[in-house]
C-alpha cells in the first residue's frame, strides 16, 4: 500500500476521524504532563530563578512555528507536483496553526525577556526572525482568503510559500548580519549531539516538544478534514446549483 | 485550421461543458451560443490555450489564432497608430500596420489618442488590432456587447470581409450576426456532473 | 519584448502616474520624517540613509497595482499571452519598466532628498550605488506581487503584505550599505551580498512570475 491513497480525501478523512480523539488524549498527557513536571517538580536556575520555566512553553511553541512553515513548503511541493487536493488543503490548514505558534512564542519570549534583559522586545536576531515569519505567515493567509477558486488559491499560494521560504531564509541570515544577538543559543543543539540545557530540564522539555508535536498534527489533521468538507459542500452546491 | 473533439472545459474543477467536437477551416465562422454562465468564455479561452482542457485536446497550431476578450484591449492614452504598431510588433507581423488601416478605413484617424475615439471606431480598432496580428482566425468573446445596430452590422460586414480574405472565426454572441457560418449551441453540452475532471477526486463531490 | 517596453514607458509618461506620484509620495515622506522626530540635525543625519531607503521602497510599491491590472482589465493580456512571446519575458519587461518609470526616478532623486535630511557628504555616493544594486530586486519581487493579485478585488492592500516581507532581505543590505557609507565606515560585505540579491532575485523571479501569471490567466 503507498502512502499516497491517504491523498483520497475521503480515506484521509477516515483515517483522520479514527485517529483524531486518540492524538488530542495523547497531546493533553504530554503537553499536561510535560508542564506539570517542568513547572513543579524540576528547582530553579540559580541565575534564571523560575522564569526559566517558561522555556517549557517557548521552546516547543517556537519548533513548532518553524514546523508549520516547512510543512506548507512540503505540501506545497506535493501539491505542485502530483496535485493531490488534500496536500494543498493540509498547507492552508497549517498556516493558522503556525501563526498561532508564532505569537505564542514571541509572547512567552517577551514574557521571559523582560526579567532576563530588562525589556520585553529587543531587535534580536532570532526574535526578529520569528517577527518576520510572522508577517510571511499573514501574508500567505491574506492570499489564500483573498482567491475564490480553491485551485487557483491552492496553485498561487503554493508559489508563493516556495518563493516565500527562499526569501524567509535570506531574511533569516540577513538578520544575523544585521544585528548580533543577546538571545542564548538554540537549545537542542542536533548536529554536535551536546546540550546547552542541564538534564533536569532536559526530559521535561522533551516531553513537553512530543506534548506540542502531537498537538500541531491533532489541529493540523482537524482543520484540514473541516476544509476538505468544505470543499464537499461548494462541489455539491454548484452541482445542485445546476441540476 | 481548429480541431476539437470530445472536449470537457470547465472552472475551478468544475466541468461546465462536455462532449464538444468542432471544427473550424478556412472561411468559417463558427458561432457558439448560449445562455448566460453556460461557459462559452471558457470554452474560447480553452480554445485559445489559455487554460487547460478537462478532458479531450484542441488541435490548432499555436500561431494561428488571436483571442479578444470583451475589453478591447486599447490603451485610450496612446495613438490609434500606436496601439496598431505595439501589437503588430509584438506578433512580429510581416505586413506591418499598412492592410489593417486600408481595411478598416482608419488612415484619417491615425494621430487620433484612441479614448477621443466614438464607440464604433474603437469596436474598428478593436478589430484591426486582431487583424494586424496577422493570425488567421479569430476568438471573439461577445464582440456584439455595447453595441447598437448599425455597428453591429458594420461588424458583421468586417468579419464577412477578413473571412472571405482566408481568415476565420469563433465567435461567443447573443445575436444572429446575418453572416454564413456553423451555429453551435453549446446548451445540450453543459455538464451534468457525471464528467469527473482530471485531477478532481470523487471524493469531494 | 522592446515593443512591450517602448509601449509601457510611453504609457506611463502619458498617464503621468508612474513618475510623478511615486516621486511626490517619496518627497511627502521625507519631509514628515523631521515633523515626526524632530529638526535636531544630527538625529537627522543619524537615520537619514535608513529613512531614505525605506522611502524609496515604500514609493516602488505605488505603481505596482496597477502592473498587470491595466492590462488585465481591458483585455491586452489575454491577447499578449497568445503572442509569440513568452510569459517570462513579459515578466521581465514588466519589472523592466517599473524599475526605469518608478525606481530610477527615485534613485535620482534620493540625493536631493538627502540634503533635507542632513545626509553626511560621504553618503551620498553610497546611497545612490546602494539604490542602484538594489531597486532592481525591489521592481523583479514587486511585478511577482503583482502578478499574484492581478485578478483581485483589493488586491492593492493584500499586494502590500505580500511584498514587503519579501523585501525584508533588500532592505536590510541596502541601507546597510548606505548607512555604513554615511558614517564614513568600511562598506565591507553588505554591498556583495546586495548585488547577489538583486541578481539571484532579476534570475529566478521571471519565472516565478510567469508560472504565477500563466495560472491567474485561467480565472
Amino acid at each position: 500500500m503507498s502512502i499516497w491513497e491517504f491523498a483520497n480525501p475521503r480515506k484521509f478523512t477516515a483515517l483522520s476521524l479514527k485517529i483524531l480523539p486518540t492524538l488530542v488524549g495523547l497531546s493533553a498527557v504530554l503537553v499536561l504532563g510535560g508542564l506539570i513536571w517542568g513547572f513543579a517538580f524540576t528547582p530553579n536556575a540559580d541565575k534564571f530563578e523560575s522564569t526559566v520555566k517558561i522555556i517549557y512553553v517557548h521552546v516547543p511553541s517556537a519548533l513548532m512555528a518553524i514546523n508549520g512553515w516547512l510543512m506548507m513548503l512540503v505540501c506545497s511541493l506535493i501539491w505542485l507536483v502530483r496535485r493531490h487536493h488534500v496536500s494543498a488543503l493540509a498547507a492552508r490548514a497549517a498556516a493558522p496553526v503556525g501563526v498561532v505558534m508564532t505569537v505564542i512564542a514571541l509572547f512567552t519570549g517577551a514574557v521571559w525577556g523582560q526579567p532576563m534583559w530588562g525589556t520585553w522586545w529587543v531587535w534580536d536576531p532570532r526574535l526578529t526572525s520569528f517577527l518576520i515569519l510572522f508577517l510571511f505567515y499573514l501574508g500567505y493567509m491574506a492570499l489564500w482568503a483573498a482567491i475564490e477558486d480553491t485551485e487557483t488559491a491552492a496553485d498561487l499560494t503554493s508559489i508563493l510559500c516556495l518563493v516565500g521560504s527562499v526569501f524567509a531564509l535570506l531574511s533569516r541570515y540577513a538578520v544575523n548580519f544585521w544585528n548580533q544577538g543577546l538571545h542564548q543559543g538554540t537549545s537542542i543543539p542536533v548536529a554536535t549531539g551536546g546540550r546547552t540545557v542541564a538534564d533536569v530540564y532536559f526530559l521535561p522539555l522533551v516531553v513537553a516538544m512530543a506534548g506540542f508535536f502531537v498537538l500541531f498534527v491533532a489541529l493540523v489533521l482537524a482543520r484540514t478534514v473541516t476544509l476538505i468538507r468544505e470543499r464537499r459542500l461548494a462541489v455539491l452546491d454548484a452541482q445542485e446549483a445546476r441540476a | 485550421m481548429l480541431g476539437a473533439s470530445d472536449l470537457v472545459v470547465g472552472r475551478g474543477g468544475v466541468a461546465l461543458l462536455e462532449g464538444l467536437s468542432l471544427a473550424v477551416g478556412t472561411g468559417d465562422l463558427l458561432a457558439v451560443r448560449g445562455p448566460n454562465g453556460a461557459g462559452k468564455t471558457t470554452l474560447l479561452r480553452t480554445l485559445a490555450g489559455l487554460q487547460p482542457a478537462l478532458s479531450g485536446s484542441v488541435d490548432v497550431a499555436p500561431d494561428t489564432l488571436a483571442y479578444a476578450s470583451h475589453a478591447d484591449g486599447i490603451k485610450p492614452s496612446l495613438t490609434v497608430r500606436e496601439n496598431l504598431i505595439f501589437w503588430a510588433d509584438v506578433f512580429a507581423a510581416p505586413d506591418g500596420i499598412a492592410p489593417a488601416v486600408a481595411a478598416f478605413d482608419l488612415e484619417p484617424l491615425l494621430e487620433r489618442l484612441a479614448g477621443r475615439l466614438s464607440a464604433g471606431q474603437k469596436r474598428r480598432l478593436g478589430l484591426a488590432r486582431l487583424m494586424v496580428t496577422g493570425r488567421p482566425l479569430w476568438l471573439m468573446d461577445e464582440p456584439t456587447v455595447s453595441l447598437d445596430s448599425s455597428a453591429v452590422a458594420a461588424l458583421a460586414a468586417l468579419l464577412q470581409a477578413h473571412l472571405a480574405g482566408g481568415g476565420a472565426a469563433i465567435i461567443a454572441t447573443h445575436l444572429d450576426l446575418g453572416i454564413e457560418g456553423q451555429v453551435l449551441d453549446v446548451t445540450p453540452h453543459r455538464a451534468q456532473g457525471r464528467t469527473a475532471p482530471r485531477g478532481f477526486d470523487e471524493a469531494f463531490a | 519584448m522592446i515593443a512591450l517596453l517602448r509601449r509601457d514607458l510611453m504609457l506611463a509618461v502619458r498617464a503621468g502616474g508612474g513618475f510623478g506620484l511615486a516621486l511626490a509620495f517619496f518627497l511627502i515622506v521625507v519631509v514628515l520624517v523631521p515633523f515626526a522626530i524632530g529638526p535636531d540635525p544630527s538625529l537627522l543625519s543619524r537615520v537619514a540613509a535608513g529613512v531614505l531607503w525605506l522611502g524609496a521602497l515604500l514609493a516602488c510599491l505605488l505603481s505596482l497595482d496597477r502592473l498587470f491590472a491595466l492590462d488585465h482589465e481591458d483585455g491586452s493580456l489575454d491577447l499578449l499571452a497568445t503572442a509569440p512571446l513568452p510569459l517570462e519575458g513579459i515578466a521581465a519587461v514588466k519589472a523592466l519598466a517599473h524599475w526605469l518609470t518608478t525606481a530610477l526616478p527615485l534613485v535620482v532623486a534620493a540625493p536631493a532628498f538627502g540634503i533635507l535630511l542632513s545626509l553626511p557628504a560621504p553618503g551620498f555616493g553610497w546611497l545612490v550605488v546602494s539604490l542602484l544594486a538594489g531597486t532592481p530586486a525591489l521592481s523583479a519581487i514587486g511585478t511577482f506581487g503583482a502578478a499574484l493579485t492581478v485578478g483581485l478585488r483589493r488586491g492593492g492592500l493584500l499586494l502590500s503584505l505580500i511584498v514587503l516581507p519579501l523585501y525584508v532581505p533588500t532592505l536590510i543590505f541596502g541601507a546597510e550599505v548606505a548607512r555604513r557609507g554615511a558614517e564614513g565606515l568600511a562598506i565591507g560585505p553588505a554591498l556583495p551580498l546586495l548585488a547577489g540579491i538583486t541578481c539571484g532575485t532579476l534570475a529566478l523571479m521571471p519565472f516565478a512570475t510567469a508560472a504565477v501569471l500563466r495560472r491567474a490567466l485561467r480565472g
